[in-house]
């Protein structure tokens, strides 16, 4: 299986929103903390008279990039094998951990200390290492607050964005101890004591350490260089005082050069933290006597990526840089919190990278492309231009309609989503009505005569809507009969009766059997499913 | 279909700034739930549709952002992809001729007609909501606001966070009903904020979902499409925050 092991019974995104959307503190923190960094990209943006050539070229460097992906990733395995380097190279996340945690038996240590990284968050490293009695000990202070509290990451760069400083100083009083050396006595929740909390407890780790894991932000191809970026300096430690050093790191993040790098070194902090410049730039070539790491280990990590390129539309999420512009100005992510996407990567892009890297796999994964009112403000701020509304719509239709995809190097057949069969039937019945304006204009003339009998709320599927808005009234004339009274010269004097005999006669023939009989028994059973949920709010 | 005041304004208004307009009765929906929910292939005759029913017209107008944007969009893309699975049968030349000619109410108006001042009356207090579509996939930018700051008699309040999505998202409201509702409902909060009478749009969709959020809320601010506004004449005429509620 591709993919970090998805925890059994995950729930759909709308079942997990659901829940976290009325989870008050969990919105104030969100809303706080994307609300700030959201006004601070825009000023560091704003800066650069530049951004839009910027953002052009950085997205035309991975694009290139991509397409010649096979000759970029031979010629960075060269040149960090003559660096001194070794490169392993991993299909999918088992392969991945199989390696990593052989590399770390072999030197005969028992832990690990780690740079933050994404990739490993994939693949499941920790509890992979954790299963072979190696512990993994993260080393970025938000995912630090995540390992302690027993937690998952809810944010690209800010993983524990979901808990505020009270909640962060129980966690340390409670868990710091289990770790390692213990919170201060009398702890306060002022961001300087929590910090320096953090600082004395990861310190013993860093000096103790033999075996470090990275991931990497980039890769240059043409001298085989890494690069690490980071504000808390604790990647510089771990990439520095250890022995040996492993890093697992996506194929997409390879870049040709060294003037390919400099767009995104001015692209990334400013998108990401709202920096000019980040504080830490960490960048390594194979091993270099007397300074740094003896061991020096790369890992090529697949698991998807390949899979996910050969998509046309898809691919494009193969530019990003992590960097979460698109989690921070998202409306959805701000009120669902990043959890509920039920992977690493969450917000927008996590809404298109998790079913690519994982394939449709289930309900979680179905579920993610619609997870988006497509608003556009991710497409907006993203400094690689991802156009995620376009890829969401793409996803949306291999899931409603199936289509072509290509499924561990094979091109395959994807079937429409079961899940989505009353839906197509629904879907159908309406694009047919539509299809026909002339009946449609007569129905819309019954409905506006029949207003003042509407319901105020809809059973069944239309609870959706009229559990938390009201239904718009009707006016008894529509516009069609309007223009035809006032403007046009043909009549319009059908009578409602002929009508509805012959709307009914036409459309029970077509499909009314069919559909009727599929409604009652798929979708009803479906939505009393849905509603028993606990009510969305 | 369910807001025939928001077409009645558009005619009135285009018809008092001298323009002839028609209304072709083949024409339909544009397909736009259909194509953001999946169902590219069944958003095809829609297109088609589309394009035979408008043929032949200088400039087609409609008052919703989000169907301009469908059009200008996804036509082309829908038409190309028709045509990659073997499906064309004029289809491209049919979205190519039409696209061009799509325009949204007050792109129309500022743009082509090159208008700012249509004329209108509306003594009341409005806030403004530039729908997604209308800000970032058209760029409508501050014509709506041009032209309101235009109308006599009304006062225009700043809503904030305007530019965040109201949570409509077409099958969204109802697949994503939970988080729909909270966005739906931070809107109308900041609608009722600035005091203004009526919340003002380019798009009834958007407007549905927020007005249907303030009446359930008992709020007193009314969703009132920007065409109805610019048809307007003052007190008495259609329009009026004392209208029906959406």
């Amino acid at each position: 299986m591709t993919g970090r092991p998805v925890p059994l019974g995950m729930p759909s995104f709308p079942r997990a929103a659901a829940v976290s959307t009325r989870d008050a503190r969990l919105r104030a923190n969100l809303k706080h903390a994307t609300g700030t960094i959201r006004a601070r990209r825009a000023a560091a943006v704003a800066e650069l008279d530049d951004w839009r050539q910027l953002r052009a070229a950085a997205a035309a460097v991975k694009e290139r990039t991509l397409r010649h992906l096979d000759h970029y990733l031979v010629r960075l395995e060269e040149r960090v094998t003559a660096a001194g380097g070794t490169v392993h190279w991993a299909a999918d996340a088992a392969e991945a951990n199989r390696i990593v945690t052989e590399l770390v038996r072999a030197t005969g240590e028992r832990e690990v200390v780690k740079v933050k990284s994404m990739v490993t968050q994939e693949i499941g490293l920790n509890e992979a290492l954790a299963a072979a009695g190696v512990r993994a000990y993260e080393t970025d202070l938000a995912e630090l607050i995540v390992q302690l509290g027993d937690d998952l990451p809810s944010h690209l760069l800010v993983p524990a964005i979901h808990r505020n400083r009270d909640e962060i100083r129980e966690i340390f009083r409670e868990r710091m101890a289990d770790w390692g050396r213990p919170a201060p006595e009398g702890l306060t929740d002022r961001p300087a004591d929590l910090a320096e909390a953090a600082r004395l407890h990861l310190r013993e780790k860093f000096l103790r350490a033999k075996v470090a894991v990275s991931g990497a932000n980039f890769m240059v191809a043409e001298t085989g260089t890494m690069v690490v970026v980071e504000s808390e300096g604790n990647g510089r430690m771990c990439l520095t005082l250890p022995e040996t050093l492993i890093s697992v790191v996506g194929i997409e993040k390879v870049v040709p050069t060294w003037r390919d790098l400099e767009i995104y070194l001015q692209v990334l902090p400013r998108s990401s933290t709202a920096e000019r410049m980040n504080p830490y730039t960490s960048m390594w070539t194979g091993t270099t006597d007397g300074d740094g790491p003896r061991a020096f280990h790369l890992v090529l990590l697949d698991n998807g990526r390949t899979d996910t390129l050969a998509d046309t539309v898809g691919r494009q999420a193969l530019r990003c840089i992590r960097c979460s512009a698109c989690l921070n100005v998202c409306p959805v992510y701000e009120r669902a919190g990043g959890h509920a996407y039920g992977s690493p990567y969450s917000g927008p892009i996590g809404a298109i990278l998790a079913p690519q890297l994982r394939g449709l796999a289930g309900p979680l994964e179905e579920s993610l492309p619609f997870a988006s009112s497509l608003c556009g403000a991710c497409y907006e701020v993203c400094p690689v231009a991802i156009d995620i509304p376009e890829v969401l719509v793409h996803l949306r239709e291999r899931v409603a309609e199936g289509g072509e995809a290509t499924v561990r190097g094979t091109r395959a057949v994807v079937r429409p989503a079961r899940r989505h069969a009353l839906e197509r039937r629904v879907v159908a019945g309406a694009a047919w009505a539509l299809d026909r304006p002339e009946l449609l204009r007569r129905g819309r003339r019954l409905a506006g005569r029949a207003a003042r009998f509407a319901p105020r709320r809809l059973p069944g599927p239309g609870r959706a809507w009229t559990d938390g808005r009201d239904l718009p009234e009707i006016p008894e004339e529509s516009f069609r009969d309007w223009w035809a009274r006032t403007r046009a010269q043909e009549s319009s004097q059908e009578s409602s009766h002929e009508f509805s005999h012959e709307f009914s006669h036409e459309f029970s023939h077509e499909f009314s059997h069919e559909f009727s009989h599929e409604f009652s028994h798929e979708f009803s059973h479906e939505f009393s499913h849905e509603s028993s949920k606990g009510g969305d709010r | 279909m369910v807001y025939p005041e928001t077409g009645r304004a558009v005619v009135t208004l285009l018809e008092r700034l001298g323009v002839r307009v028609g209304f072709p009765a083949e024409q339909s929906c544009c397909g736009q739930p259909f194509f953001n929910t999946g169902y590219r292939r069944a958003t095809e005759p829609l297109v088609r549709r589309y394009a035979a029913a408008f043929r032949g017209y200088e400039h087609i107008v409609t008052p919703s952002a989000s169907c301009a944007a469908m059009v200008r969009e996804q036509y082309p893309r829908i038409a190309a992809r028709a045509a990659a699975e073997g499906r064309d049968d004029g289809l491209t030349e049919a979205v190519a001729e039409v696209v061009p000619r799509t325009y949204e109410l007050t792109e129309y108006l500022v743009d082509v007609l090159g208008v700012t001042d249509v004329g209108a009356h509306y003594p009341h207090t409005v806030t403004y909501h530039p729908t997604c579509h209308g800000l970032r996939a058209l760029g409508l930018g501050d014509r709506p606001r041009r032209l309101l700051e235009r109308v006599k008699g009304l006062e225009l309040r700043e809503l904030a966070g305007a530019e965040e999505c109201c949570g409509f998202g077409g099958t969204f409201a109802v697949k994503n009903a939970a988080v729909s509702v909270a966005m739906g409902t931070d809107k109308a909060r900041a609608a009722v904020a600035t005091g203004a009478a009526a919340l003002c749009a380019a798009d009834n969709s958007c407007l549905a979902h927020i007005g249907g959020i303030l009446t359930r809320r008992g709020a007193a601010v009314r969703p009132v499409h920007i065409a109805e506004i610019l048809a307007s004449t003052g007190p008495g005429t259609a329009g009026g925050p004392e209208g029906a509620a959406r």
